[in-house]
């Protein structure tokens, strides 16, 4: 197996022990179809084993080893070293605080996962003996490219609206909230509306479109924003201006 | 003492860290040229409401280098934010006929081609042909 040699550039932090972060630079052989990640595992190894970062699947599935890799939002297993030349950084995801090395902290994400209530929220209790809910092969598709999330936090990370103002609900849950007004069985919109049509919500969204350019599974998370900021602008015209708030 | 470490985003340079960004910003910048050249055509009407000589005078300054460079400028910047903008139609306005979604394309297609005939009829009017 033909390998090559590869220098990395990998930023550390220590939370016990730094004020500040520093890049430590390693250089390991790798078989030529590698990725990223095989190097940070070769890395680990045989070199550093105080290395710190997350994966599970190696296979772009878990969405767990997401981090950027020369300034952009990638999944490291899916990073493949043939296409980088020279030094590759290494930095943990941006927009998320650092735990150690690479490691980030989700718990903003996961909150405000949260708050979209990502769950079918049937329209009226129907009882087990009634059989189960149907769908036209037609209704799936409305809705389900939006369903391909793997939670990796890459449109995060690639958001420069989220980094600005964190309070911004963001590009995959306000996605998964979409993909569940947009299903038929669903009947729990206006409890999201509140959520996701807020300030804090899809209006924060400038439309940079990076989300969309960094998602690993085309969940395409900037046509989810833009179809919420328009079913949301005719709530507010049919609640403004139409004769008895257009109900 | 374990605690996190918050990397800042430079809130104005922010858009350096990657082209995606510039691209963004100059689309956001195009804006600027599309009010600015709203702000030129109020000061139009009103030198035409002042009168023929104040409008003699206002055509003048159109023939001038400075507004030349303004007015290409301002086609530059007002055909860029058109197309960024009819290109993104498509992710926000998907049509989904039966099971299939109509390809993105014809969709922002169909904003060009409103866009040129919109253009043609606007310089039919003027009495350009």
């Amino acid at each position: 197996m033909k390998e090559r040699l590869v220098q990395l550039e990998v930023l550390r932090y220590n939370p016990d022990t730094d004020t500040t972060a520093h890049f430590q630079r390693y250089e390991v052989s790798c078989p030529e179809e590698g990725v990223v990640l095989d190097a940070l595992n070769k890395i680990k190894e045989t070199i550093d084993p105080t290395l710190n970062y997350r994966w599970s699947c190696h296979m772009a599935v878990c969405g767990s080893c997401g981090m950027m890799i020369n300034g952009e939002p990638k999944l490291s297993c899916h990073a493949f070293l043939r296409e980088y030349d020279g030094v590759i950084r290494v930095e943990p995801l941006a927009h998320f605080p650092v735990e150690r090395d690479l490691v980030t902290a989700p718990d903003d994400f996961i909150e405000k996962l949260k708050r979209v209530k990502p769950y079918l929220i049937p329209k009226a209790p129907k009882p087990i003996s009634e059989g189960e809910y149907l769908q036209t092969p037609a209704q799936l598709k409305k809705y389900h490219r939006f369903t391909l999330c793997i939670n990796c936090m890459l449109c995060y990370a690639a958001c420069p609206e989220y980094g600005l103002t964190p309070k911004f609900i963001g590009p995959a849950a306000i996605s998964l909230a979409h993909r569940y007004n947009l299903d038929s069985r669903d009947g729990g919109r206006d409890a999201r509306q509140e959520v996701i049509a807020s300030k804090e919500g899809v209006w924060e969204c400038t439309f940079v479109g990076a989300c969309s350019e960094v998602c690993p599974v085309h969940v395409d998370p900037a046509s989810a924003l833009q179809q919420v900021k328009i079913a949301s602008s005719i709530d507010w015209i049919k609640e403004h201006l139409l004769p008895g708030g257009g109900k | 003492m374990s605690k996190p470490l918050i990397r800042e985003v430079p809130p104005t340079s922010w858009y350096f860290r990657h082209p995606r960004y510039l691209r963004y910003m100059a689309r956001e910048i195009t804006s600027l040229f599309i009010g600015a050249y709203c702000v030129f055509l109020v000061f139009a009407m009103h030198s035409l409401a002042a009168g023929p000589s104040s409008y003699e005078a206002f055509l003048l300054t159109l023939r001038s280098p400075a507004s030349i460079a303004f007015h290409v400028l301002a086609l530059v910047a007002a055909l860029y934010h058109a197309a960024t903008w009819f290109n993104a139609t498509q992710k926000a306005m998907p049509i989904q006929l039966g099971e299939e979604f109509v390809p993105g394309n014809l969709i922002s297609g169909a904003h060009y081609l409103a866009w040129a005939v919109l253009s043609i009829a606007i310089l039919f009017l003027a009495g350009v042909f």
